[in-house]
């Protein structure tokens, strides 16, 4: 074996490039920047899938649900699904009602003439809802979105009323939250309208027909 | 304008703590590759085709339902409902095709030209390691859809392994969780593929870095290493490697827009029926081979030990072949030899695909005959001559 003189090194080996742009940056530059397009495009149908697709919108599929009301006695409340959402129907007594009306009672609150849209207007009222006797809401925490118990507060006037575990807000039985709490809104009232004395349909509102889950300043 | 491998200023604060970026880098950029022909742009091909298929494999696993009552309406709905559900599943189905292609060209590439020669054991175990995972992961993955092929092909491997004489049984119940391919294999599988694709991963970074450690081998007669005819990685090879990657691509693409057929079976998309085997039933390409070596022959046992066997003889292929040739094409032996495999190769991968006729049972045992004949026999002579030959021009001179 004959030894194989050494050749000198590839200039690309060389520490001293050229000091201006050569054929090779050009050509470097524009292939970076081709392949950066071209992932970017690969990245589309990535990013795509992630959509909401038809397949999971079941929700829309039920706007609206009928409730029957005869097995609420006075002072009684359920709770109902209606478009995934735990919604609360509580009948009042007349005490409850009083409470209500009580300007002890509205002093506390944080939004008491409901100005900040929670509620369509026909629940625009010291009650929050059609018929002061029944009174519905979105069991949702205006803070962050936890689920509000049935709870009475018993230092405000007895007006049936939801505590928040989550961080302990407070809401009367009107879902008006009181002041100084983490939550900034009342309680949503869904849309809706009785159809007869003894049924509500939730998700349908006669007098705001456009108002619906959207519709809501904070859900 | 600053050389190409040294790290802008705001690098230096890097640098100071993970002090191995920079010659790690330099080590990338200034790699040095001799003379190759475009058979060495194939590992480039595979890397980006598996990254894809990552990549792919993790956004259908987000729509994927493993239970076996979903599993096949969850694959409709990602072809059907899914946005863009139907490209990613193509780019997944298709990809593999392609990923064992250029898997099997990598492989006759090292066969050809010695890469698994000392000093590149490492390099070629490691290789071999990554297809048989990739084997492993494309069954599980096509047990998923939960079809008529995935639900038989499963069946026909797990009682392939049931063969395995006294614990086979035990095994494959412990392996799929219940007596018999249900609800929880499917899920096993499932976990299975997925967990695979970032082993793979890793091991990919380990084949790498073992290439790294000894470079390159070339198409040369010089092998295994002449330096001093090298060029760095970038800019030379990893332009040559992107040109490569893009007909890659462009080849997937092709594949996957103008023949979808090709890439389903029609008794696929028919729900798994445990009480109906479809008529048709064939594995996909990549695994014909040894599924034609299972069929070829008459013992269960002997069929897996077989087809084993053809793969663990490319594990030892480093110690069966000990001339100091590497390069195929200046071994007239070796070159016959790898020609008649690659044909044998090739008539296995069509026999698998066939339905069962004496012809093709016949061209399937010849076949696998040639497979063992040509590494356990010719190539230890062969090396066994050339090592002679050698050795004597070196007393001559």
């Amino acid at each position: 074996m004959t030894e194989t003189p050494k050749e000198k090194a590839h200039p690309a080996f060389d520490d001293q490039l050229l000091p201006c742009p050569t054929r090779r940056d050009v050509l470097t530059t524009g292939s970076i920047a081709l392949g950066g397009a071209g992932a970017c495009t690969l990245a589309v149908p990535f990013f795509d899938s992630l959509r909401q697709s038809e397949a999971s919108s079941t929700l829309q599929d039920q706007t609206t649900i009928d409730v029957p009301l005869q097995d609420l006695s006075p002072g009684e409340h359920k709770i109902v699904v209606w478009q995934g959402l735990p919604v609360a129907i509580q009948r009042r007594t007349t005490g409850m009602l009083h409470a209500l009306e009580s300007p002890a009672l509205l002093t506390l609150l944080a939004d008491p003439q409901s100005r900040t849209r929670q509620q369509p207007r026909d629940a625009e009222n010291l009650y929050r809802s059609i018929r002061p006797e029944y009174g519905v809401f979105i069991t949702i925490c205006t803070h962050l979105g936890c689920v509000p118990n049935y709870q009475n507060n018993p230092t405000i006037p007895a007006s049936g009323g939801f505590f928040c575990p989550c961080h302990g807000s407070q809401f009367d039985g009107a879902g008006r939250v009181l002041r100084n709490m983490p939550a900034p809104y009342n309680l949503p009232v869904p849309p809706m309208h009785f159809i007869d004395d003894r049924t509500i349909r939730l998700g349908e509102s006669l007098t705001s027909p456009d108002f619906s889950i959207n519709s809501l300043q904070q859900l | 304008m600053k050389p190409h491998d040294q790290l802008p200023s705001p690098h230096h604060w890097l640098d100071e703590r993970l002090p191995f970026l920079k010659p790690l880098c330099r080590h990338i950029v200034r790699f040095p590759v001799p003379p190759v022909n475009l058979l060495w742009t194939l590992g480039a091909c595979l890397i980006v085709g598996f990254a894809l298929m990552l990549t792919s494999g993790v956004f259908l696993s987000l729509h994927y339902d493993s239970h076996i009552e979903q599993a096949f309406a969850s694959i409709e709905a990602i072809d059907r409902r899914i946005p863009s559900g139907w490209l990613l599943r193509s780019f997944h189905t298709g990809g593999v095709s392609l990923l064992f292609a250029a898997l099997y060209i990598h492989l006759a590439r090292g066969l050809w030209y010695g890469s698994y020669k000392a000093p590149r054991e490492l390099v070629w175990l490691s290789g071999l390691t990554l297809m048989l995972l990739f084997m492993v992961t494309a069954f599980a993955g096509y047990v998923l859809p939960w079809g008529q092929m995935s639900y038989w092909g499963a069946t026909v491997i797990t009682h392939a392994i049931e063969a395995i004489p006294g614990i086979g049984r035990p095994l494959i119940t412990y392996l799929l969780g219940e007596n018999t391919l249900g609800a929880v294999a499917l899920h096993r599988f499932f976990i299975l593929h997925f967990a695979l694709g970032f082993i793979i991963a890793a091991i990919i970074g380990l084949h790498i870095l073992f290439l790294h450690g000894t470079g390159s081998s070339n198409p040369t007669l010089d092998s295994p290493h002449p330096v001093h005819k090298t060029r760095p990685f970038i800019p030379f090879y990893a332009f040559k490697d992107g040109l490569a990657v893009c007909g890659f691509l462009a080849l997937l693409t092709g594949v996957i827009f103008f023949f979808p057929a090709l890439l389903t079976k029609i008794s696929n998309t028919i729900p798994a029926d445990p009480l109906k085997t479809p008529a048709d039933i064939t594995p996909e390409w990549y695994l014909a081979p040894y599924f034609a070596i299972l069929r070829a022959i008459p013992s269960r046992l002997g069929g897996l030990i077989l087809a084993l066997g053809s793969v663990a003889i490319l594990f030892i292929l480093p110690w069966l072949d000990r001339s100091p040739r590497h390069n195929a094409t200046y071994r007239p032996f070796l070159r016959i030899g790898l020609v008649i495999f690659f044909a044998a190769f090739l008539t296995l991968t069509i026999a698998g695909l066939q339905r069962v006729t004496p012809l093709w049972l016949w061209l399937s045992r010849g076949s696998l005959a040639v497979w063992f004949f040509v590494f356990l026999v010719l190539i230890p002579l062969t090396a066994y001559q050339e090592r002679h030959i050698s050795s004597q021009k070196r007393e001559m001179s």
